[in-house]
């Protein structure tokens, strides 16, 4: 194709995306925009696996059955939200094999939340609420997204999330209506989750260079610092009624904006956790390719069997 | 190497009354396995009462880079549509 051809399709593509038509995995497209894709839904898919590891390690914790069989369908969820992930990013030509590989020798990232540890039990209140509630934000605002396959698999996500910030609430509230341990214990997990929550939205628009692309192309339907107001704004009255204090003594109600004005990211312990250096970025790791190379005899024979089965299929019919 | 689970496309039935439609893909090692995992994927709150899989290998599908041939010669044929007939407002039931 011509350099002339090119540019031509390109702006066939801009305009197609302006008018809101959904791009669908067979329909020509940049470069780009398919590497601009692969790389932010397979970050997501990633965040999705990961995140099952610092819950799973309370399934068997959990202090009743009404909680456990909760936190079990939850974190069942998030092994689906990955699969719906991986789906539409194999669309778009890379084979899943490839995807976890990229995830186990650290060439794609995931959700720099789940690098910090989930210590107590009201941390699985304050991960459904602030985590999953922040997920949420991203998640709604990308039911719009340009790429019909990533757009679809946000619509699925999104119906079925909204349990699992309310079973976080849930938690924290019956936790701060308790003992005064265990008020203390739901403001600690507060105290820990906020920042990193608030972090979760990535750097502010004016470090982050990509974000006028994917604007323009329906990946991102609104910036990050947009995002993360839309979120404080909307969990501060919801930590009012828990009676928890949020750690940042620079929040403060601006009623001319209408909206919060708050405090400074530490955004060096952010860059810190992304580059690997978190609390448990080894640990996750670690945990996940475990699971992937110990599973693999079991793929194998899975495979092994089918391929069985078939041949005597195949015999039986000659 | 062994070989990597195919890849299989899941249609589920809402309910009786309506069509199988398209609800996503997942890997499974053969048909079985891909049902059972479309149930635990694609039907967890009641989304279905009846699961196809196909493996999308065997899917054919057209080449949206044909678009044009395929489906262009639908859109002038507008005497295929109702509104195209001229008809008196007083008929009734037409």
């Amino acid at each position: 194709m011509s350099k002339e051809q090119i540019k031509n399709l390109e702006a066939q593509f801009e305009a197609r995306i302006a008018r809101d038509e959904k791009i669908e995995p067979k329909d020509w497209m940049p470069e780009k925009y398919r590497q601009t894709h692969i790389r932010q839904m397979s970050q997501h898919a990633h965040s999705e696996i990961i995140g099952m590891l610092p819950e799973g390690n309370w399934i068997t914790r959990a202090p009743s059955l009404r909680r456990k069989v909760a936190l079990l369908a939850k974190v069942q969820d998030e092994g689906g939200h990955g699969l719906y992930l991986y789906s539409a990013t194999e669309t778009l030509g890379i084979s899943r094999e490839e995807l976890y590989e990229q995830l186990h020798i650290g060439k794609a990232k995931y959700s720099s939340i789940f690098n910090y540890p989930a210590t107590s039990w009201a941390d699985m209140g304050a991960i459904g609420w602030l985590v999953d509630g922040a997920a949420i934000i991203n998640q709604v605002a990308l039911c719009g997204a340009s790429f019909g396959p990533y757009a679809r698999a946000m619509v699925r996500i999104c119906k079925e999330e909204s349990f699992h910030q309310r079973q976080g609430y849930e938690i924290l509230l019956t936790l701060t209506r308790g003992t005064k341990e265990q008020k203390d214990m739901a403001q600690d997990a507060l105290n820990r989750f906020w920042w990193a929550s608030l972090m979760m939205f990535g750097p502010n628009d004016a470090d982050s260079p990509n974000t006028a692309q994917s604007v323009k192309w329906k990946l991102k339907r609104k910036t990050n610092d947009e995002l993360r107001q839309q979120f404080i704004d909307q969990t501060v009255p919801q930590a009012d009624i828990l009676g928890l204090t949020i750690p940042d003594p620079d929040l403060k109600w601006n009623e001319e904006k209408q909206q919060y004005d708050w405090g400074k990211i530490n955004w060096d312990e952010f860059w810190q956790v992304v580059k690997g250096h978190g609390p448990c970025n080894k640990e996750r790791m670690k945990a996940r390719v475990a699971a992937h190379e110990n599973g693999r005899w079991v793929r194998d024979a899975a495979m092994a069997h089918a391929e069985k089965q078939q041949e005597r299929k195949d015999k039986q019919a000659v | 190497m062994k070989k990597n689970w195919p890849l299989w496309e899941v249609f589920v039935r809402s309910k009786n009354g309506l069509e199988h439609r398209h609800f996503g893909s997942l890997h499974a090692a053969d048909a079985e396995m891909a049902l059972e995992n479309a149930r635990d994927v694609y039907t967890r709150r009641n989304e279905g009462v009846s699961i196809w899989v196909v493996e999308s290998k065997n899917i054919t599908a057209s080449n949206p880079d044909n678009n044009g041939e395929l489906f262009e010669p639908a859109q002038d044929k507008a005497y295929r549509h109702p509104t195209f007939y001229e008809l008196p407002d007083e008929l009734k039931h037409m």
